[in-house]
C-alpha cells in the first residue's frame, strides 16, 4: 500500500521521513493547526509550490534540462482558469476547463519547444526558453483586453469555495467549516495527488530512462533509447505539471496577473526551491518549497520581534529591521547552497556536503 | 561454409571534414559468426570509421547495409534497434547510477519498456535478474549497487562489456577494450570476447594495437592507413604482407609486435 503510494521511493533517512511526515500532517490539519487567514493562505501556497518545484525538480534533477519557461507553463496553467472563470461565470464546469485548456495549450507549447530546441546545446536551450518566455510574458501584458495586461485578472468562484458557504453552522476544533476550507482541502488534495503521480513518474522505467539521459545521452542513444525524444516528454510532462499547479493558484487566489505567475522573480524561486531542497529526489521539492515560502512570509515577523528586543543595540537593531528581510534571506540560500550542495535532502541521505 | 550474404557491409564508405578525409572509400564486408580486427596507426581513422558504422557520425558518400538493408541515414538508436551494439573507446557509462541500473537500462531498451509512465521499475524483477546475470557473467555482482564513478577503470572497461553482452547485437563493435587496463585485467576481457565469439550468430568487429591480443582473438585483420583499406586477409598473410610494412609500418614484420605494443602501452 505504501509502496505502491510512493512508488517504492522512500525518504531513505529518519530525519527526512520524520521532516515530511511533519510537513504533510501540517498541510492536512493546517485549518485547525493554524487557523488564520495568513496562515492557510500560506499552507496552500505550499501546497500548490510543491507541486510546481517538483514539475521543475522533473526536467531539472531528473532529465538534466535547464528551462527559464516554467513559470510561463504555470501563468498558461492559472490564465486559464482565470479566463474562463471570468468569461464564463463562477461554475465548477469553468474551473475544469480552465485546467483542461491551460494543460493542454502548456502540453503544445512544451512540445513545440521540446521539438525545436532539445537537439541544439543545453546552454542554448536555456537561452531559448528565457527568450520564450520573456516574450510570453510581455504579450501577456500587452493583451491587457483579454488577460487585464498588468493588472491582471480579478473573478469569482463558485460559491461552494468561498468563506461565505457554511455547510455546517458549529464549529469544529473551533474552525468554521466554510467554503474557505473546502477550497483548502481541494488544493490540498490535488497538490498531493499531482505530487505522488510524479514520484511515480520518476520511478517507472521512463523516470529511469530520464536518467540515463540525463548522466549520458550520447549512451542512451546507443542503447537504443531516443533521448530527444525522452527530453521532450519530460518537459511536456513537466509543462502540464506547471500548468496544473497553475490553476490551483488561480482558484485559490480569486486573481491572477503576472506577478503572481509570470515574473523572473518566482521563476528564480523555483530554482532555489529546488537547489535548496536537493535536485532529483521529489522530497527536495517539498522540503525546498516549505522552508521558502516559510521563510518569504514569516522573516519579515521574526525580524520585526528581533529589531525590537536589539533596540538598544545601534547597528545590530538596524541589520535586523524587517525591512532587510531580502538581505537575510539571501545570505540563508547561500550558507544553504554553500554547506548542502546536493539540497537538504542530499544531506539527510548520506551524500555529498 | 556455405555462401551467405555479410551481416555487415560498407560500399564507398567516405566521411570529409573540411578539407580532410578522414574514412576514404572503404569497402568491406563481415560475414557472420567472424571476429575482424582493425588496425591502424593514430588517426588512420578506425574509430572514424566505427563511428559511421554505428552512426554517431553520418557519412558524406558512400553505404552502410545490415543484412542487406542500407543503414546509412538511420539515427543512432535505430541502429541498435536493428541490432548493431557498440563499446567505447573511452569509457562511456552512466557514472551517477548504480552498476546494476546501467545494465537494467540496457534489458528495459531491449524489453522497450523505456514509455512505461506509471508502473514502478523496480516492480519489473524480470529486468533486475537479467542485469544481475549479466554482472555475474562478467564478475562484476558484488559490485552491482555501487555507483559506476566508484569503479576502477578496469571494472568499468567490464562493465562496458557487460552492456554489450545484455544488449546481445548481431553486430559487436569493441574499441580498444583493454585500452588502459592492468596486466592481469586484459585475460577477463579477452575470455568474455572470446565467449561471444563462440556464438557463432555473431559478428565482431575489434579495435585493437596490441599484437597478442589480434592474433588469439581475430579471424580476420583490415587494415586502415589515412582513411584507406590498405589491407585485408588473415592475420599472418596481412602481417607479412609488403603493403602493411611499406604503408602502416614501415619496417620489418618481426618488429611489428614489439612496436605495437609499445605504442598501446605508451
Amino acid at each position: 500500500m505504501l509502496k505502491t503510494l510512493l512508488s517504492g521511493d522512500y525518504p531513505r533517512s529518519r530525519v527526512l521521513s520524520l521532516v515530511v511526515l511533519a510537513i504533510g500532517i501540517s498541510l492536512l490539519l493546517a485549518p485547525f493547526l493554524y487557523p488564520g487567514t495568513k496562515s492557510l493562505d500560506t499552507a496552500a501556497k505550499i501546497a500548490i509550490f510543491v507541486v510546481l518545484v517538483a514539475s521543475y525538480d522533473l526536467l531539472l534533477g531528473y532529465t538534466g534540462i535547464v528551462s527559464f519557461a516554467h513559470t510561463m507553463f504555470f501563468g498558461i496553467g492559472a490564465y486559464g482558469t482565470a479566463l474562463t472563470l471570468s468569461s464564463m461565470g463562477p461554475s465548477f464546469t469553468a474551473i475544469l476547463l480552465g485546467m483542461l485548456a491551460g494543460a493542454i495549450v502548456a502540453a503544445v507549447f512544451a512540445l513545440a519547444i521540446g521539438l525545436f530546441s532539445l537537439r541544439v546545446k543545453a546552454i542554448f536551450f536555456a537561452m531559448v526558453t528565457l527568450a520564450i518566455a520573456s516574450a510570453f510574458a510581455v504579450l501577456v501584458s500587452q493583451l491587457s483586453g483579454f488577460t487585464g495586461g498588468e493588472d491582471g485578472l480579478t473573478y469569482r468562484i463558485p460559491r461552494e469555495l468561498t468563506p461565505g458557504f457554511r455547510p455546517i453552522k458549529e464549529k469544529l476544533f473551533g474552525t468554521a467549516i466554510n467554503g474557505r476550507l473546502i477550497a483548502y482541502y481541494l488544493i490540498f488534495f490535488l497538490s498531493a495527488f499531482l505530487f505522488l503521480v510524479m514520484l511515480r513518474i520518476v520511478n517507472s522505467p521512463f523516470g529511469r530512462t530520464l536518467q540515463a539521459v540525463r548522466d549520458n545521452g550520447f549512451r542512451a542513444e546507443a542503447i537504443g533509447y531516443r533521448a530527444v525524444l525522452y527530453r521532450t516528454t519530460a518537459t511536456v510532462l513537466s509543462a502540464v505539471m506547471a500548468a496544473l499547479s497553475g490553476s490551483l493558484l488561480a482558484i485559490w487566489l480569486r486573481y491572477t496577473g503576472p506577478a503572481t505567475t509570470l515574473s523572473m522573480e518566482i521563476m528564480v524561486d523555483i530554482l532555489l526551491m529546488v537547489v535548496i531542497g536537493g535536485m532529483g529526489t521529489m522530497y527536495g521539492a517539498v522540503i525546498g518549497a516549505t522552508i521558502f515560502i516559510l521563510a518569504q512570509t514569516y522573516l519579515q515577523d521574526v525580524m520585526g520581534v528581533a529589531e525590537k528586543a536589539t533596540e538598544a543595540l545601534p547597528l545590530i537593531s538596524v541589520l535586523v529591521a524587517p525591512e532587510r528581510w531580502l538581505l537575510w534571506l539571501g545570505v540563508l540560500f547561500i550558507l544553504s547552497v554553500y554547506f548542502f550542495p546536493a539540497g537538504i535532502v542530499g544531506r539527510l541521505r548520506g551524500q555529498g556536503g | 561454409m556455405n555462401r551467405e550474404h555479410p551481416v555487415l557491409e560498407t560500399r564507398d564508405l567516405t566521411i570529409r571534414f573540411g578539407g580532410h578525409v578522414a574514412v576514404d572509400h572503404v569497402s568491406c564486408a563481415f560475414n557472420r559468426g567472424t571476429l575482424t580486427a582493425i588496425v591502424g596507426p593514430n588517426g588512420a581513422g578506425k574509430t572514424t570509421y566505427f563511428n559511421l558504422i554505428s552512426g554517431q557520425l553520418r557519412a558524406t558518400a558512400g553505404k552502410v547495409a545490415l543484412n542487406g538493408e542500407d543503414i546509412t541515414r538511420m539515427s543512432v538508436p535505430a541502429r541498435t534497434e536493428k541490432g548493431i551494439g557498440r563499446a567505447f573507446q573511452l569509457t562511456n557509462l552512466f557514472p551517477s547510477l548504480t552498476v546494476r541500473e546501467n545494465v537494467r537500462l540496457v534489458a528495459q531498451a531491449k524489453a522497450r519498456k523505456g514509455f512505461d509512465l506509471f508502473s514502478i521499475a523496480e516492480n519489473h524483477v524480470e529486468l533486475i535478474e537479467r542485469a544481475e546475470h549479466v554482472l555475474a557473467e562478467v564478475r562484476l555482482l558484488d559490485k552491482a549497487g555501487l555507483a559506476v564513478s566508484a569503479l576502477s577503470h578496469g571494472d568499468q572497461r567490464k562493465l562496458e562489456v557487460a552492456l554489450m553482452i545484455a544488449l546481445g547485437p548481431q553486430v559487436l563493435m569493441f574499441d580498444e577494450p583493454t585500452a588502459g587496463m592492468s596486466v592481469d585485467e586484459v585475460p577477463v576481457i579477452l575470455d568474455l570476447i572470446r565467449g561471444l565469439k563462440a556464438d557463432a550468430d555473431r559478428t565482431i568487429l575489434l579495435v585493437e594495437h596490441k599484437m597478442d591480443v589480434i592474433r588469439s582473438l581475430a579471424d580476420r585483420i583490415i587494415v586502415l592507413h589515412n582513411g584507406a583499406l590498405v589491407a585485408d586477409g588473415q592475420p599472418a598473410e596481412v602481417i607479412a604482407s609488403p603493403i602493411v610494412q611499406q604503408a602502416y609500418l614501415g619496417r620489418d614484420p618481426d618488429e611489428i609486435e614489439s612496436a605495437v605494443g609499445e605504442t598501446a602501452n605508451a
